[in-house]
């Protein structure tokens, strides 16, 4: 999917949704942004350093425990305190007691945190996660979004691509929305209410799903 | 159910190449299994020339026999290449259309006449595998095993004859000249009237007699060695190897077991862990930190020619508790183990960038594998010379065989082992630069 002209910012400790239908271009974003994917032509200015990758199928090994796990990626992102990284990401996961568990024995809820700690292991600035919550249970999801909320009190800066908009207008600060590969709105999640409210008053009145498509419908998406 | 088998019918047909493998995997396998044993017990390929003149008849102790016949016999053991000079038939034995060539002289039956003499048979044999030098050296043992029991017997009646002249008298043709025998049994008579009529001086005749007759039984005693020499074996082999060298089997066995076990370990691991970086989602995430794809792949070759060489190495030692193997040649050992393995760790993560699923991945190393390595044994001579020239030029295109060819030289120290070696190394390089382009929508 190719996107065009598609910029926004994002502030110190900023929690950014980033939503849209099918084929909008959101995982193509993050994986550009992540510098995993490299574009056909334009270029992308990003401390590569000092962003943070969670792709939504955690990229995780089976065999190996949940600290050999953070070991391994912590010593490829070539941290000094290896084991002190280790334990904070364990202690941040809320995952020290499952520390010696093999990975393919954890629930995907679990899988998923170890995901974004090895995301975080290397101090990113700034976290890409892709779909962190679609495979996850109600429970599992709330808790997902209790750890995100810790990372940003603690001033990382977080963008997910999501495609339940409910998250987005639950938890983001500001919301990126794209279709067919262009921004169509960038701004918090009141504000999109606010402008689906000046076009179709009856849409805005329903949940923010129903906001939302209405704001589609109404650019031709 | 159906519904379930539907859709199962409708994933086959959107994969042909999974369907393709399914049918004609099988029959592949099968054919090259059968070319590779049918090493045709009664039937290998043989250029035979007979030099002998025309109507030149064989005659032992009276009995005429009859070369031809022996030789249709032979004709029924091989299968016969007709060739008009002993040249066509070492040219044929080179170019692998023969497995051997049996060349009978223009004196040999001059010799079986002689008493003192035993003609040579040559053998010229290609062995470019130990397997195909027994095959040969099986089938024409056997063959002048049988020629040589007929010639025994009728030597043995000849010898019978010669025994009972000298057990009971009578007369033979010696270099033209009719010679009497006096016989065992008139010696006996002759000394006992010698005896009673001892001391008269004209019984000294009859004792001369005796005399005589002792002096010629020696001297025919003296040729019986020689005599019971020819009839043991009349005919003896000369063998020489055109094509390749003599490797004992034991040797030739440890270094096809050394070849199927790096190649298998060295393609599997390289395979299966390269993909594995791909099935466990992590390839992205390590090639966008600090490592290259290059930096992945490398660690896959490596990792895998270590393993691969380290199980070889450990089963080359414990076959050495059974079969002899020249220690002092250990370095050898080690540079053939270390190319070996690197070219098959290169087809690996060729196998493994390509198919990017560990099962994929593993199926296709098999699939690869096995035929390769019935490629490399079919033996020349059981399939016709084009096809066994696509046979040799498949084989080259992989590992297994130069390989083989590499770890023979390093063992046993006959043939070249500087060719093997750069094929080896030619073809890691190959492969692994197709498992790097591999590499580039791997993720």
């Amino acid at each position: 999917m190719a996107l065009s002209n598609v910029s926004f910012d994002a502030k110190r400790g900023e929690l950014v949704a980033c939503i849209g239908p099918n084929g909008a271009g959101k995982t193509t974003l993050l994986t550009l942004l992540a510098g995993t994917q490299v574009p056909d032509a334009g270029t992308i200015e990003r401390p590569a350093d000092k962003i943070g990758w969670v792709p939504q199928q955690p990229g995780l090994y089976g065999k190996l425990s949940v600290a050999e796990n953070l070991r391994l990626f912590a010593r490829l992102e070539s941290v000094t305190d290896v084991e002190g990284a280790v334990q904070r990401m364990l202690a941040q996961a809320g995952l020290e007691d499952r520390a010696q568990d093999q990975v393919a024995r954890l629930s995907g809820g679990n899988r998923q945190r170890v995901n974004i700690a090895i995301g975080l292991v290397g101090e990113p600035a700034a976290l890409l996660l892709d779909e962190p919550s679609s495979s996850l249970d109600p429970r599992q999801r709330e808790r997902l979004w209790r750890f995100i909320g810790n990372l940003t009190q603690q001033g990382t800066t977080v963008v997910y691509a999501t495609h339940i908009v409910s998250e987005a207008e639950h938890y983001a600060d500001r919301v990126l929305v794209l279709a067919d590969g262009e921004r169509v709105f960038w701004g918090r999640p009141e504000e999109l209410r606010e402008t689906v409210a000046s076009e179709n008053p009856a849409a805005a009145q329903g949940d923010f799903e129903s906001a939302f498509v209405s704001f589609l419908h109404a650019r031709g998406h | 159910m159906r519904w379930l088998f539907v859709k199962d019918l409708q994933i086959l047909r959107r994969s042909p190449l999974l369907v393709s493998l399914l049918i004609f995997y099988p029959v592949a396998i099968a054919l090259l299994i059968g070319l590779s044993f049918n090493r045709g017990p009664e039937k290998p390929p043989v250029a035979i020339v007979n030099e002998v003149p025309p109507g030149q008849r064989l005659t032992i102790g009276g009995e005429r026999l009859d070369l031809f016949r022996a030789r249709d016999e032979a004709f029924r053991r091989v299968e016969e290449i007709r060739v008009r000079s002993r040249e066509e038939a070492i040219d044929k034995v080179r170019s692998g259309e023969a497995l051997g060539a049996l060349i009978i002289p223009r004196d040999t039956v001059e010799k079986l006449q002689s008493p003192l003499q035993r003609p040579t048979i040559e053998l010229f044999v290609n062995e470019e595998d130990p397997l195909k030098g027994r095959l040969v050296d099986n089938t024409v043992t056997s063959l002048l095993a049988d020629a040589n029991q007929r010639l025994s017997r009728a030597f043995n009646k000849v010898i019978v004859s010669y025994l009972g002249l000298l057990l009971h008298g009578g007369s033979v043709n010696f270099l033209g000249q009719r010679i009497s025998i006096l016989g065992l049994d008139n010696v006996q008579r002759i000394t006992r009237d010698a005896q009673r009529k001892l001391p008269r001086s004209s019984d000294r005749r009859e004792l001369g007699r005796v005399v005589r007759f002792t002096s010629l039984a020696r001297q025919n005693l003296d040729l019986t060695n020689d005599v019971l020499a020819g009839v043991s074996q009349p005919i003896r082999i000369d063998k020489r190897v055109l094509n390749g060298s003599v490797v004992p089997l034991s040797t030739f066995a440890a270094a096809l077991a050394v070849a199927v076990s790096l190649g298998f370990v060295a393609v599997l691991l390289a395979a299966g862990s390269l993909a594995l970086e791909r099935s466990e989602n992590a390839f992205e995430r390590l090639v966008r930190g600090p490592l290259t794809r290059t930096d992945v792949l490398v660690e896959k070759l490596l990792l895998s020619i270590a393993c691969s060489a380290l199980v070889t190495l450990a089963m080359l030692m414990t076959l050495g508790l059974f079969i002899p193997l020249e220690w002092n040649r250990f370095a050898l050992w080690l540079l053939g183990l270390m190319l070996g393995a690197a070219a098959f760790a290169g087809m690996g993560v060729a196998i493994g960038g390509f198919a990017r699923e560990v099962s994929v991945a593993s199926l296709l190393a098999f699939a690869l594998l096995i035929p390769i390595t019935f490629l490399a044994l079919v033996p020349s001579g059981v399939v016709g010379a084009t096809l066994y020239d696509l046979t040799r030029f498949l084989s080259a295109l992989f590992p297994f065989k130069p390989t083989l060819r590499a770890m023979s030289a390093a063992l046993y120290g006959k043939g070249a082992l500087a060719g093997p070696l750069l094929h080896l190394l030619a073809l890691a390089a190959v492969f692994a630069v197709a498992g790097r382009v591999s590499l580039r929508r791997f993720a």
